[in-house]
């Protein structure tokens, strides 16, 4: 996850020196800020490269992290959650606005001053296959951020390492083994245990269960929650299964097409979703629970999600939506607060006058029907 | 049905070790069944070993009705699907890498044993199954319309012409906008949703009896996969064909399932009426698997609660029970039983079956005072 150096000179201090990490919600400021992000991947063509498009995969979104928080971040394929999830982290260059970490602007900085950032923001893959070099032997991969850091951790690089795989549940001895000799879920242990190496403020977790086992799926979870805990992180975690993002988070954010269309604590966003599209998409998981099927009112929407590369004008929803009006066309309907901690981007917002009570309930549109 | 009249009334022949008690050991599927299947073994031999994928699986399945087999990876789900449709043993280098046993009577007619070809005429035909992933299914060089129309033709002596008008029809059944126009893309033109789809018309275009459905939402996002499911709920009404459902996703099962069928390594450890199984699951495999799961429906602040471990080596599958190195309560039952005695399906009432040495109340008592109260 981080980039060879091109320059040996540019040795990080210890990680023995002063740790000024803040204990986790210490401070009202937030530890990552986010304002206006955009990214734009550039459709070229013919000889020259000239420019003919571009895929809007992200498309202006803000938000705050605060210390010690787990925000989860929710949406469909192609809704531009990882692409967020790679320039939060800056292994992805943003084509516009700014990310703040702990107050420095780190939105263009160069591959070598970006390295001491890069202690304290640590990602998570998905693909626990991928993301392991299969030549490597464990100790190598975990030890690697130390070897790129400079980083000489108290009683020699072996016995932190091993000290961190016994911290995810794996056994010291396993240092000498490759990739291959674990199973999925003991792989993205060991992903864990790279990304907490250097005791990182931040992990951004981009969809770290999706492919994994639901018996697995349930300790890694388990072991995140208590990794929170035990050394103060603060998470962003990718999903797309919205019962895992219901059950890690602290806050939501929903993404569609490139934006954030509602942002909420959990409880408020799953009790009393405030976006259609929000609703459509908690009315469209399959709830375990044979009883309910029968009484369940499920928002179908129509159609797919539109081409993130000619989106739809005004509100991006407003093709699949049945509160779309004329106004939802022309303006682009803004993220604002509409209850304390509860933004939304929507100009018709369900449950927006009642109190919290209407829940999963049926919608008072017309929900659109099955093609 | 047509030839009831063989020896169905033989015993399964399971080892008949554990369940010479009350309850009757594995009773035999009904008689009159439309699929049955019975003490199914599909085994692969290997260089490292013989991987028995499955290993001695009964059930049986109505038209009209859904079987939802739930089980993680390396169960032997979709191998079971595979074998029921013939498709282990499709070509002649195929069967020289498998072993298969036991009994396959699609309408009464046995599978496993019969002649590839005759099984090939069935499949398409009387049964059909969509896949997991749409775009290695379909392929990439054919328009969609013509490999629909090409899945016709092979079992009905039709024109070009009226395959045609039978595929435009099946897409705009499955519910692709402007059927008449799409007919002639490719599937890359497609999207993932659309793609499922037409891979659905596929499958039905020649009115299956059975229709197999391996993990057919799992790459497809929520809102897509709502729209799959009850496109695949209207078309069983519709068509009254039997549907086995094979989904790791218990909310899946959940929305479609009649029956289900909780597969371990191999093996059938839970099967039962889908709300027996959800309310009152006998397992403890099957509560690991609920105690795993996040739910949406509810705030939960609680830890989940994982299955320790993972999934067994299907070349060492565990001796005894193959869940015990992962159960919490493999000392419960006495003599070492649990290691040394594979446990058989035996019925607790109402066709709920489970395999598990513990007796029927401590399992009561473990969940309704253990489990249930934490989930």
């Amino acid at each position: 996850m981080t980039e060879t150096t091109d320059d040996p000179n540019n040795k990080i201090p210890l990680q023995k020196a002063p740790d000024t990490r803040p204990g986790p919600a210490a401070d009202a400021e937030p530890l990552l800020k986010v304002r206006g992000l955009v990214r734009h991947f550039p459709i070229t063509k013919g000889l020259l490269k000239r420019q003919v498009g571009a895929v809007q995969a992200v498309d202006g979104i803000d938000f705050d992290v605060r210390p010690g928080e787990t925000l989860g971040v929710v949406g469909e394929s192609g809704c531009g959650k990882s692409t967020m999830g790679r320039l939060i982290t800056r292994l992805d260059e943003p084509t516009g606005g700014s990310i703040e970490f702990q107050g420095t602007d780190i939105t263009h900085l160069s591959t070598g001053k970006l390295r001491p950032m890069r202690r304290d923001v640590q990602m998570i893959f998905q693909d626990p296959y991928g993301s392991l070099n299969p030549r490597h032997t464990i100790g190598g991969i975990v030890s690697t951020p130390f070897r790129l850091q400079g980083v000489e951790p108290e009683g020699g690089v072996k016995k932190e390492v091993q000290r961190l795989l016994e911290l995810v549940g794996l056994s010291p001895e396993h240092y000498n083994r490759y990739p291959h000799e674990f199973s999925g879920g003991q792989r993205q242990r060991i992903g864990i245990a790279r990304a907490l190496a250097l005791k990182p403020k931040l992990v951004v977790a981009d969809e770290p269960v999706s492919a994994l086992d639901v018996s697995i799926q349930a300790q890694v979870v388990n072991l995140m929650d208590d990794l929170q805990e035990e050394l103060g992180l603060t998470y962003v975690i990718i999903a797309h299964d919205l019962s895992v993002i219901r059950h890690v988070s602290d806050r939501i954010a929903v993404m569609y097409l490139g934006k954030i269309v509602e942002l909420a604590d959990r409880t408020e966003l799953y009790e009393n979703p405030m976006h259609p599209y929000t609703k459509a998409l908690l009315s469209a998981v399959p709830v375990p629970d044979p009883k309910r099927r029968t009484q369940r009112d499920r928002i179908l929407l129509k159609g797919d999600v539109p081409s993130p590369i000619n989106p739809p004008s005004g509100c991006r929803f407003r093709t699949r939506c049945w509160k779309a009006t004329e106004v939802c066309t022309t303006t682009e309907p803004p993220l604002v607060a509409l209850r304390t901690g509860h933004q939304v981007a929507c100009h018709h917002p369900e449950n927006a006058g009642e109190p919290a009570a209407a829940g999963t309930k049926a919608p008072d549109g017309q929900a659109s029907s099955d093609q | 049905m047509t030839d009831s009249s063989e020896d169905r009334t033989a015993v399964p022949s399971q080892s008949a070790a554990a369940g010479s008690a009350a309850a009757p050991t594995e009773a035999a599927p009904e008689r009159d069944a439309f699929l049955q299947v019975r003490d199914l073994k599909v085994h692969f031999p290997t260089d490292d070993g013989l991987v028995k994928s499955v290993d001695g699986l009964t059930f049986s399945l109505e038209k009209g009705k859904t079987l939802g087999i739930v089980g993680e990876s390396g169960s032997g789900k979709s191998v079971t699907s595979l074998a029921v449709m013939g498709l282990h043993r499709a070509s002649r280098q195929q069967r020289s890498k498998v072993r298969m046993s036991g009994e396959i009577r699609l309408d009464g007619k046995e599978l496993v044993s019969a002649d590839p070809d005759e099984v090939r005429r069935l499949r398409g035909r009387r049964m059909a199954m969509i896949f997991q992933d749409p775009l290695s299914a379909l392929h990439p060089f054919y328009s969609v319309g013509s490999q629909i129309v090409e899945a016709y033709r092979v079992h009905n002596d039709v024109d070009k012409k009226t395959a045609r008008k039978r595929a435009i029809e099946m897409l705009d059944r499955v519910g692709i906008p402007q059927p008449d126009k799409r007919v002639d893309d490719h599937p890359h033109q497609f999207s993932g949703g659309m793609r499922q789809r037409a891979m659905i018309a596929m499958a039905l275009v020649n009115n299956p009896e059975l229709l197999i459905a391996d993990e057919p939402t799992t790459a497809l996002d929520v809102t897509v996969q709502a729209q799959i499911l009850d496109l695949i709920r209207d078309l069983q009404k519709e068509f009254g064909s039997a549907v086995i459902i094979i989904t790791h996703d218990l909310g899946v099962v959940a929305e479609l399932a009649d029956d289900l069928l909780v597969m371990y390594g191999g093996r059938c450890i839970e099967r039962g009426p889908a709300e027996k199984v959800f309310y009152e699951p006998q397992h403890p495999y099957t509560w690991g698997l609920l105690g795993s799961m996040p739910r949406i429906d509810r705030d939960q602040t609680e830890r989940l609660i994982p299955v320790k471990g993972s999934p067994p080596s299907l070349i060492n599958v565990p001796s005894g029970c193959a869940f015990n190195p992962r159960c919490p309560y493999a000392d419960v039952p006495k003599d070492n039983l649990t290691r040394t005695v594979r446990p058989e399906l035996r019925e607790a009432g109402g066709g709920h079956y489970s395999a598990c040495h513990m007796a029927p109340e401590e399992r009561q008592r473990i969940w309704t005072e253990e489990i249930a109260p934490k989930l």
